[in-house]
């Protein structure tokens, strides 16, 4: 197995571990971080794809779009911790549950 | 005149109620005046225009038109006898409604979503009658459907809404049923056109096994509106609609739109050649005779008036599909006359029926003792519109049965006149009671008496409309020979369909 | 022309959001209607430009693929950038007087958001849809995504935030699986851009992997049963002109790339095992959706998962399409397309007119519980016509739009053989039928109290009715929507898979 292999592996169980976390923890926070994780499995994904064919320099598009992928999940991690905040303001709790899908 | 414009007479026909029931919505409920300007005027203009089209269509004008909606659907208006038959009836009849419901409704509430979507339901019967496609004609059906339902339901009550439901949910399923043998037959045979000799006639004859599932698809699909056995449910639990509705439901727009489909499937879409070759019409004249003596049996122990009567128009709208069903032209022509004749009888006893439950708040058969006298004129016009169900000649439905009778003979399947002695037996079974109870025996109610008899008749508004239907009943047997009568255009379509 | 049209139909609505976003509530609640007729006319133009010189190009600042951006407009990005347009139009002019009406607090700031989000988020949808690229089209899926999120949580009262958490979750997850697709295919063939792609597809283990995941993504975000979870709570607790936006117009988003993927990228992939999935998806959300839709008794809710049940009718092009080897097949895959792209234009305009009217329901008698629709027939006539005419639309009953769909679906799965799809497509129109009903019949029965009702202006109601008769007059004339769907034969699936 090749460098850039195990780092694929590696990306895509990390994506697993947090796609199972955001299925099952009910808390929002670990929910928001379980999709960070998902994140990070599929950046290292597309990072370590980067040396697939490359003996020398590295393919520079899977970092520019790495670059782009980073930014936005910041942005929207940024933007689903502040509804968190707000729910919990708003409502005094901080975990999804069942009782909540019909408002 | 130029063909362009004499094409767009269809449009023009069936715009006449459709303008005239927006204008009447947007009118709103306030100004009673108006609407009445307006209906009235929409419902003379319609039968200007049909009866002017009739007249360029006698003169050999073929009126059509026709555009694409899409690649191969096709919306098509066309005017041939058939149409008028039934369009003829629908407008003529829609005028003479209107004034009764005029009276009728008085000042009661929501009268001009009555009076609006009365109008559209004529529109709905009129585009079923000139569809010059199946598509079009599932078209208005489905208007059909949907613009009878607040009219249905008009009054709010919890029984409404319940006669409603189940009326939206057998008429529905039956244009679900007609969608479904409709697609599939517009993938075997392309886009079908009713014409002669039909687009079926045309298909390979390794189709049979699957024509043979879409004609009772279709049939049964528009004959859950014609009230046919075992999809007749609806129409006695509809009878909680006000009477016009229940006259329009019963005489003009609903049942007959049925009826006249299944004429339409046998004739146009599969072809009497087809049918006889498939056996397929003695099922179908055996499923009209179990509807016909079924809805006689019922209707006997009926004590509510509406409720009789319902299901004698279960009964007799199966006139016409058994006319449809037997082979030759003066069967054909006796079915097909009966949607007609049916028409002014039926809705004549239905005014008499609303007449009496607004009046003196009758709507039993036990409580119409003694009502011979105190209105006379009603009674006598109930009276013979029950002569004509009966069959008594010279009303007019003694000449649909004669016909019927006859054609059956014809076309050596005696037992079709044992149906019709049977039925004859039971009509006179359910009506004579009734009549027996109004003119020859005394009410015991003290307060019905308190009244002179001329009181009691209604005003001319519901009176005169009643009146006008007896009469026309009358003449249409008197002068079935004549040139104008519903006998000879009734004849003048089944020489067509049989290529005479 | 058109070159530059494509790149404004983007900016238009960006930059006019940008302006609102500074601008005070009255100097934005006019940038955005300016700004909604400036981008509808600019569509117009696109469409007439499109129509006559065909599919157009457009490299973004000069650089081609592989390394450039590509916008590309054909017939199937039209047919949905005009879909959103005149949703668009109509919900903001609906939003001018429904927003203007409400006095409280919160709802004032709702307000104010409003108008930038709204503008994003068509930008977002017009990027997506003029887009060549995948990689690009998951940059504004996210975008997408957080401004639809946006939108529900407007008013910040605790349902719409516990959705729109729900809705923002589940979206991220969604972009990242389509990510995952994304990655895969760049690390086999080198390119993002749909068009190459297309070209150096070859069946095996990676593009079939590739298209599991991306469709699975999407379908998440479609809300495609039985991922629809969140998609009840979102649109039935947003305010009423989002709710119509996210029913009519960003669930489609979503569909639309999966349709374009299926039959640009994975044509070569695509199995008849992988499209009776989708169809057995679409069959599961019909029933399931209706059947939900039966038991709810508030009207916003029963409408929401009526979108769960019609998107369910769109799916029934892929297993159409999954059969592309059979003879005539182009014909039908054709059919089939167009009957899933006229559905979904029959239902956003139905599912507009319906939601706005739920929203005049609500601002006139205070609550969407059935209940409350008792007497209305009376009271707002024009709204209990326009839910009427709507839900003909989505009973598919002649001659609306919805009835123009089901048809070409269903002479689609016929000829294809597939004749086991039609009783559902057919029994679905009769289960739409049920819940139209539950909602129309109390409102034909006399109200027991007569509450007085809030005023309610009646542009509201205009916007409902007029959305309302545009769902059935579409139906009496498709050949020019669908001769515009059809430039560029974004249906055509070579046999063998070779472009």
């Amino acid at each position: 197995m090749s460098q850039y292999q195990f780092y694929s592996l590696a990306g895509m169980v990390l994506f697993a571990l947090g796609l199972h976390a955001l299925v099952i923890l009910p808390h929002i926070l670990r929910k928001i971080l379980s999709i960070n994780i998902m994140a990070g499995g599929v950046f290292l994904f597309l990072i370590s794809i980067a040396a697939r064919n490359f003996e020398d320099f590295p393919d520079p598009v899977p970092q520019a779009m790495l670059l782009t992928g980073v930014v936005v999940a910041l942005s929207a991690t940024a933007f689903a911790v502040a509804l968190a905040r707000r729910i919990y303001t708003v409502t005094g709790r901080s975990e999804l549950d069942e009782e909540d899908r019909v408002p | 005149m130029n063909a362009f414009w004499t094409n767009l007479l269809p449009v023009g026909v069936l715009a006449a109620s459709f303008l005239t029931g927006l204008g009447i919505l947007l009118l709103g409920e306030a100004r009673a005046r108006a609407r009445v300007v307006v209906n009235l005027f929409g419902a003379a203009l319609k039968l200007a225009l049909v009866l002017w089209m009739g007249w360029l269509t006698y003169n050999g004008t073929l009126i059509e038109m026709r555009f694409s909606m899409v690649a191969d659907l096709e919306f098509v208006l066309r005017a041939d006898s058939l149409s008028f038959l039934f369009m003829g009836l629908s407008s003529a009849l829609w005028l003479i409604t209107s004034i009764y419901a005029i009276g009728y409704l008085g000042n009661g509430p929501n009268r001009a979503r009555f009076f609006g979507f009365f109008s559209w339901c004529i529109t709905a019967a009129v585009g079923v009658a000139l569809a010059g496609n199946v598509i079009t004609f599932f078209i208005f059906y489905e208007f059909l459907t949907l613009s009878t339902y607040p009219l249905v339901v008009h009054s709010g009550t919890e029984n409404a809404l319940k006669g409603g439901r189940t009326y939206l949910f057998y008429t529905m399923g039956g244009g679900a049923l007609f969608f479904v043998g409709l697609i599939w037959l517009h993938v075997l045979a392309g886009p079908i056109d009713f014409a002669e000799p039909s687009v079926v006639a045309g298909l390979p004859a390794g189709l049979q096994p699957q024509l043979m599932i879409i004609f009772p698809l279709m049939i049964f699909g528009v004959g859950v509106k014609a009230a046919l056995f075992p999809f007749h449910g609806w129409l006695p639990i509809a009878m909680v609609a006000p009477a016009p509705v229940s006259a329009l439901l019963h005489a003009v727009a609903v049942v007959k739109a049925g009826a006249f489909g299944v004429a339409r499937v046998v004739y146009h879409i599969f072809g009497l050649d087809v049918l006889s070759d498939f056996g397929l019409l003695t099922p179908l004249a055996v499923v009209a005779s179990i509807t016909i003596v079924y809805g006689s049996l019922r209707a006997l122990t009926q004590d509510d008036l509406k409720r009789r009567l319902a299901y004698s128009t279960v009964s007799q709208v199966s006139y016409v599909i058994l006319g449809v069903s037997v082979l030759g032209v003066t069967a054909s022509a006796g079915g097909l006359v009966h949607l007609v004749h049916q028409g002014i009888m039926k809705i004549t006893l239905f005014f008499c029926a609303g007449l009496l439950a607004e009046t003196v708040h009758v709507k039993t058969v036990s409580g119409m003792a003694g009502l011979g006298r105190r209105m006379p004129w009603t009674m006598a016009a109930f009276t013979v519109g029950a002569f004509g169900m009966i069959g008594l000649p010279p009303i007019a439905g003694f000449i649909s049965k004669w016909y019927l009778g006859l054609g059956a003979l014809e076309a050596g399947q005696p037992w079709v006149v044992g149906v019709l002695v049977a039925s004859t037996l039971l009509n006179a079974g359910y009506f004579l009671p009734i009549l027996y109870t109004a003119w020859f025996t005394e009410s015991v109610s003290d307060d019905a008496q308190a009244l002179p008899a001329s009181a009691r008749e209604a005003d001319g508004w519901m009176l005169y409309p009643t009146i006008i239907t007896a009469v026309l009943s009358v003449l249409a047997g008197i002068a079935a020979g004549a040139g104008w009568s519903p006998l000879t255009l009734a004849r003048a379509v089944a020489a067509g369909v049989y290529g005479l | 022309m058109s070159e530059t049209l494509m790149p404004l139909a983007i900016l238009l609505p960006f930059v006019g959001s940008l302006i609102c976003f500074v601008s005070r509530h009255r100097v934005s609640v006019f940038t955005g209607c300016v700004t909604a007729l400036l981008t509808a006319g600019t569509i117009g133009w696109l469409t007439y430009d499109v129509a006559i010189h065909g599919v157009q190009v457009y490299a973004l600042g000069g650089w081609s693929a592989p390394l450039g951006i590509h916008l590309r407009v054909d017939g199937l990005a039209l047919f949905m950038m005009i879909m959103s347009a005149i949703v668009g139009v109509a919900v903001t002019f609906y939003a001018v007087s429904y927003f203007g009406e409400h006095d409280a607090q919160e709802e004032k700031r709702g307000a104010e958001l409003f108008w930038p989000i709204w503008m994003f988020l068509w930008a977002s949808m017009n990027a997506l849809y003029l887009s060549g690229d995948i990689f690009n089209i998951y940059v504004i899926l996210e975008i997408l995504g957080l401004a639809a999120v946006g939108l529900v949580a407007l008013t910040g009262r605790r349902a719409v935030l516990v959705a729109g958490m729900r809705y923002l979750l589940a979206a991220m997850a969604g972009s990242l699986i389509y990510l995952l697709g994304v990655v895969l295919l760049y690390a086999a063939h080198g390119t993002v851009d749909i068009v190459l792609l297309g070209q150096a597809i070859e069946p095996g283990a990676t593009a079939m992997a590739a298209m599991t995941v991306m469709t699975a993504g999407l379908l998440l975000k479609t809300a495609m049963f039985p991922l629809h979870f969140w998609l009840p709570p979102a649109h039935a607790s947003a305010t009423a002109p989002v709710s119509a936006i996210l029913s009519a117009l960003v669930v489609k988003a979503s569909f639309y790339l999966i349709l374009r993927l299926w039959f640009d990228v994975f044509h070569a992939t695509i199995t008849l095992e992988a499209g009776y999935v989708m169809g057995a998806l679409g069959t599961g959300a019909i029933l399931w959706g209706s059947i939900q839709a039966l038991r709810q008794a508030r009207v916003k809710m029963m409408i929401a998962y009526s979108t769960v049940a019609q998107l369910g009718y769109l799916f029934f092009v892929f297993p159409v399409s999954a059969d592309h080897d059979a003879a005539n097949a182009a014909t039908w895959i054709s059919i089939a397309g167009q009957g899933s792209l006229y559905q979904a234009l029959a239902h956003a305009l139905a599912k507009t007119s319906i939601f706005l009217s739920a929203g005049v329901l609500l601002h006139a008698a205070g609550s969407d519980h059935i209940d409350h629709m008792r007497g209305l027939a009376q009271r707002l006539p024009v709204t209990v016509f326009a839910m009427a005419l709507a839900g003909v639309s989505l009973m598919g009953l002649p001659p609306s739009g919805g009835f123009v769909a089901k048809w070409m679906t269903v002479q689609a799965v016929l000829a294809a053989g597939q004749w086991w799809w039609a009783p559902v497509i057919i029994g679905g129109g009769l289960l739409a039928a049920g819940y139209i009903f539950r909602i129309l019949r109390p409102a034909f029965s006399p109200a027991d109290v007569q509450e007085a009702l809030h005023p309610v202006p009646r542009s509201l109601e205009l916007c409902a009715l007029g959305m309302a008769i545009l769902s059935i007059v579409i139906g009496l004339r498709a050949t020019d929507l669908l001769d515009v769907l059809l430039i560029g034969a974004p249906f055509a699936i070579q046999a063998g898979g070779a472009l």
